[in-house]
């Protein structure tokens, strides 16, 4: 069983894509479901404002897999401040 | 030069959300204006407009959806029902997704087919909600999408997606006059060989409570009075403004030597395009600029004032336009205006703004088509300096050999189309 943000991430990105959740794997790539970069930046969309947080251009841009977008928000839910209102 | 014949048509309007229904309520006289129930009107004077009704844009796009403004959806869906009405496939380039190879449909190459759409507002639904979430409701970001969705040509791009179309394809934005000029330059592009096919017209979806507001301030809008239905009458002595509404019309037009080979049914001939600019004052119309479009579409379809049977006329229920417009009509077409068949078909979908004018030849070629004259509904008292048969209230029965329909925009763009039966 994934774990409780791996979990929120899919829930996100299977609503954006329009995808049932349980098709998507935690190791699944973007390029696996077909995520594009437009569609990418719209899943950021989402997590920043989810969690009330600003990811970087550069660290959105790394994201390609379900993995690294919870290993990048993990990082970010530790270390970032929330964004300003 | 070749001949450029209209093959097809799609239309969504207040009037109908397609063309049978659009034309049953033309030809009735009947008003689709109704209560403005899109946005809040808390802290609007506006109660009426021109809505569109019983149609989820999802179940055309599905996902898509996301990044398709409601002007663009309009337009998408226009484009769709004019392949179809035009007997052609919904893909010109053969292929089932948006990439790969450009194989054709086997009619046409897909690089000879361009899109060119018309627009005054673009995609100002997706505009004004993001801007009011970042200025009003000072939220730290904006949707991601804002850009695609809100781009002036995003339609065009769309169409072209949806389509294959690889042509040569481009938005045109003239206020009020969009989709005419877009239907003329398209016409252009088939008439000097550039293009084979285009799919052209127009889309604006402007309800939203920045734009009404803004409308508002202009003081030309009309009061909804006791019934919405009859807030827009044109040429009426007692007119007091314009209706604003929301849609689109789009339209396949193809050289004629290919719609003959092809074997397709043929709606009209698009015989021909005036432009004029007033160069006068951004917003009240001159009469020399707009007779100017008339004589001139007049001129390039070949075609005489008395060969012309009705003008869809402008028409948007303001003072100054109507009458400036019958001015113009008359200075244009001399002693054989009297002959004419004018009617404004606004005072029943409203102005659609840059769409209007596409919806407008959609009501021109369907009454052709009828050999009936849609009437200028809500008309109460005639104005001296209306005194043109404007087809009161009632559709008239008339042999239409051939029709002009005017737009004028703000800012005295004019632009003038001439349809001629096939």
């Amino acid at each position: 069983m994934p774990d409780e943000l791996t979990q929120d991430v899919i829930a996100i990105i299977a609503r954006e894509q329009r995808l049932p959740a349980e098709t998507i794997s935690p190791e699944a790539t973007f390029e696996e479901l077909k995520i594009d970069s437009l569609d990418g930046v719209n899943i950021v969309f989402a997590l920043e404002e989810k969690y009330n947080l600003t990811i970087p251009d550069d660290v959105a841009r790394e994201m390609k897999s379900v993995r690294q977008v919870v290993d990048a928000l993990r990082h970010q839910l530790s270390t970032a401040s929330p964004s300003p209102a | 030069m070749h001949q450029v014949l209209i093959t097809g048509f799609g239309v969504l309007s207040a009037s109908g959300t397609e063309a049978g229904a659009f034309w049953d309520n033309l030809a009735a006289g009947k008003s689709s204006l109704g209560p403005l129930t899109r946005v809040s009107t808390e802290r609007l004077t506006t109660r009426v407009a021109g809505e569109i009704t019983g149609f989820n844009p999802e179940d055309e796009f599905g996902k898509e959806v996301d990044f398709l403004d409601r002007f663009s959806q309009l337009a998408v869906i226009c484009a769709r029902r004019a392949l179809a009405d035009a007997g052609l496939p919904q893909r010109l380039d053969g292929n089932v997704g948006n990439a790969g190879p450009a194989n054709g449909c086997g009619l046409y190459a897909p690089e000879r087919v361009g899109v060119l759409t018309g627009t005054g507002m673009g995609g100002i639904c997706s505009q004004d909600q993001g801007f009011r979430q970042i200025y009003g409701e000072h939220q730290a970001r904006i949707h991601p999408f804002l850009i695609p969705r809100t781009m002036y040509s995003a339609a065009t791009s769309q169409i072209g997606m949806n389509t294959g179309a690889r042509g040569p394809s481009f938005t045109i934005s003239t206020a009020c006059a969009s989709s005419t000029h877009a239907l003329g330059e398209a016409w252009k592009l088939i008439r000097s060989g550039a293009a084979d096919m285009m799919i052209a017209g127009g889309s604006d979806a402007p309800l939203t409570f920045g734009v009404i507001k803004a409308w508002e301030a202009m003081r030309v809008l009309a009061a909804a009075g006791d019934d919405p239905a009859r807030a827009c009458r044109p040429f009426s002595r007692d007119r007091n403004g314009l209706v604003l509404a929301e849609g689109a019309a789009m339209f396949v037009l193809e050289s004629a030597d290919a719609a003959r080979r092809r074997g397709a049914r043929v709606l009209a001939e698009l015989a021909g395009y005036g432009a004029t600019a007033d160069a006068g004052h951004i917003t009240q119309p001159s009469v020399e600029g707009a007779a100017g479009a008339m004589t001139a579409a007049l001129a390039s379809a070949g075609l005489a004032p008395a060969d012309i049977d009705y003008i869809n006329a402008h028409g948007t229920g303001t003072k100054l336009n109507d009458s400036t417009e019958i001015a113009a009509i008359k200075r244009a077409f001399g002693a054989a205006a009297a002959q004419l068949s004018i009617s404004s078909t606004k005072s029943m979908h409203g102005h659609a703004m840059g769409a209007s004018g596409a919806i407008e030849l959609a009501a021109t070629l369907l009454a052709m088509r009828h050999d009936l004259v849609p009437p200028t509904a809500n008309f109460s008292q005639p104005d001296p300096d209306c005194d043109l048969d404007v087809t009161p209230n009632h559709a008239r029965p008339r042999r239409i050999r051939a029709a002009l329909s005017n737009s004028f925009a703000f800012g005295g763009l004019n632009a003038v189309l001439a349809v001629r039966r096939a």
